[in-house]
């Protein structure tokens, strides 16, 4: 982990222009990891969207067995915090979801 | 104008084989009656549903690929609601979606001709947050 930062800040100078746009979100997964520059004691592994590693453009809303994976379990939607799958491909997975739910496939409230 | 759509419905559960077949059969005269085309119609079986509808714990799921316009599939929903046996159905666009697929997999071929140049800009989306 420490050495992804030191990895980073050199890329970070090298392209200042593309910072501005990238900000805001920047800053939010900053408070998700809970402050990574105070000293802090245990590990946490940088989540990524399992959508973007395993490129799975097509979320379907036929697909239950993935899309149950992000559903709690009494129904709801796990948020992105949890899961750390990207904005993009969270608001196509709710989607999905919500229509699954329409149909029968997914439940809108379990028991 | 004529789009794809996908029309899931779910027939109550009682119903023999040869009774789906028959309703399948006449839901897609009505489709191609009305100028719609029906590519595929697939029996996806029976399953347990998540929730009751209509008093039943199971139904058969139906699947109509369609190419129609927005009156063929209307009319198409009016009759599914009509008929008995239709426990529940939606209808789903897809012409968008496939269009948004082939564009990603357009950009992906091209990504892989010069690999380096794709991993980049993920990682400087992330980088704010750890020098800031």
């Amino acid at each position: 982990m420490a050495d992804e930062t030191n990895q980073e800040s050199p890329r970070e100078t090298s392209r200042p222009q593309s910072r501005g746009g990238d900000r805001d979100r920047g800053d939010r997964g900053e408070r998700g990891s809970g402050g990574r520059d105070q000293g802090r004691k245990f590990f946490r592994r940088k989540k990524v969207c399992r959508f973007c590693v395993e490129k799975i453009d097509d979320i379907n809303y036929k697909d239950v067995r993935l899309l149950q994976q992000f559903v709690a379990e009494r129904g709801k939607i796990v948020p992105r915090r949890l899961t750390g799958v990207c904005t993009p491909h969270q608001r196509r997975l709710s989607t999905a979801i919500k229509r699954a739910r329409n149909i029968a496939l997914l439940p809108f409230a379990a028991r | 104008m004529q789009r794809s759509y996908e029309v899931m419905f779910i027939v109550r559960p009682d119903l023999t084989e040869e009774d789906v077949d028959k309703l399948i059969s006449t839901l897609s005269t009505h489709v191609t009656n009305a100028g719609g085309t029906v590519e595929n119609a697939e029996k996806m079986g029976k399953r347990r549903l998540a929730y009751l509808v209509k008093k039943f714990h199971e139904g058969q799921y139906v699947l109509f690929t369609l190419n129609a316009d927005g009156k063929a599939v209307h009319e198409l929903e009016r009759r599914m609601r009509v008929t008995e046996p239709v426990i529940k159905f939606i209808t789903v666009r897809m012409d968008e979606e496939r269009q948004r697929l082939e564009k990603i997999r357009k950009i992906r071929a091209s990504h892989a001709k010069r690999p380096p140049a794709e991993a980049a800009p993920v990682e400087a989306a992330e980088s704010p947050a750890a020098t800031a």
